[in-house]
């Protein structure tokens, strides 16, 4: 069992108001035009917002490391599948392409 | 007889079974993420080999009503965490509130999305072979686009209505004075798949809606 379970209401409060900023942010990023770096822009944002969102909701960063861990290596393979499927585009499929 | 009847009886202690428990339900939440990273690798992709399908796709849709939800699914996991904050403090009226605002805030973005979705089926804009639009907008390789959006916010929608059955069942097990601080983690697993879809919802935003 989790050792500190008691998160304070205001702890809860300030990380829901932070999340409403960040999509204000996200929105506001999608406005201006900063050419490819805008999906960049909107993964780190949306990843920081996820990560808030699992820190302080789902606990885990006042639960056993282990759940990081199973959690991790779910991102991490999927991360792994992006990784060779582009490769296998970039490197194949473009070159070669008749689509 | 065992002294706690929320302790099974293949259980040494009650914080073995919370153990085993959140150890199951973090590995199930791993396989939702292997399930929707799939779809995002594939979205990413294709949308990185045809970006002008992808920006004409996003035109079709509301950012405004995406944002909307993106607030409600927020505001819904803030309750739901509040819920499990009430329960462990025995404030049992406060939990059921929180746990009754979750509920509603994942009515508000069914319709929402229900309204998305028959705007779209209005004008012929289907999934796959059933895409029937042609008129202003209309590019070459359009119905792609909607494959994936009718795909992933369906999978995600789907969700969304399993988490508000099983925040129901929550509610009703609430009443049933069965959940207080002696025993609050059905709320907490609830809260972690509730969570999980919330987070989804956080990455599909801006891909779906936020194409430049």
């Amino acid at each position: 069992m989790s050792k500190n379970h008691s998160i304070s209401f205001k702890i809860y409060l300030t990380v829901l108001v932070i999340l409403l900023i960040l999509t204000v942010i996200t929105v506001g990023v999608a406005q201006v035009d900063f050419g490819m770096f805008n999906a960049f822009f909107a993964m780190l944002i949306a990843t920081v917002k996820a990560g808030l969102v699992l820190m302080y909701f789902m606990h885990l960063k006042y639960d056993e490391k282990l759940y990081w861990l199973i959690f991790g290596s779910a991102v991490f393979f999927v991360v792994l599948l992006y990784f060779f499927s582009e490769l296998d585009i970039v490197t194949r499929v473009i070159q070669n392409s008749v689509l | 007889m065992s002294e706690n009847k929320n302790l099974a009886h293949h259980f040494d202690s009650y914080e073995q079974q919370v153990r085993a428990e959140k150890l199951g339900m973090w590995l199930f939440l791993a396989t939702e993420i292997l399930m929707f990273g799939g779809l995002f690798v594939a979205y990413v992709i294709y949308s990185g080999e045809y970006p002008a399908i992808f920006k004409a796709g996003a035109q079709f849709l509301d950012w405004k009503k995406g944002a909307i939800n993106t607030v409600v699914l927020l505001v819904s996991s803030w309750t739901m965490a509040m819920s499990i904050y009430y329960a462990q403090k025995d404030q049992i009226r406060k939990c059921k509130i929180m746990l009754i605002s979750t509920l509603s805030c994942g009515f508000l973005f069914m319709v929402i999305k229900y309204i998305e979705y028959s705007h779209k089926f209005h004008e012929g804009i289907f999934p796959g072979g059933f895409f029937s639009y042609s008129g202003e907008g209309f590019v070459e390789g359009l119905p792609l686009y909607f494959s994936f959006y009718y795909l992933m916010t369906g999978l995600h929608a789907s969700h969304v209505l399993i988490g508000m059955s099983l925040i129901a069942w929550a509610l009703v097990r609430t009443y049933k004075k069965q959940i207080g601080s002696h025993h609050y983690m059905p709320l907490e697993y609830v809260g972690l798949f509730w969570h999980l879809v919330d987070l989804i919802w956080i990455y599909l935003f801006p891909l779906l809606y936020l194409v430049e």
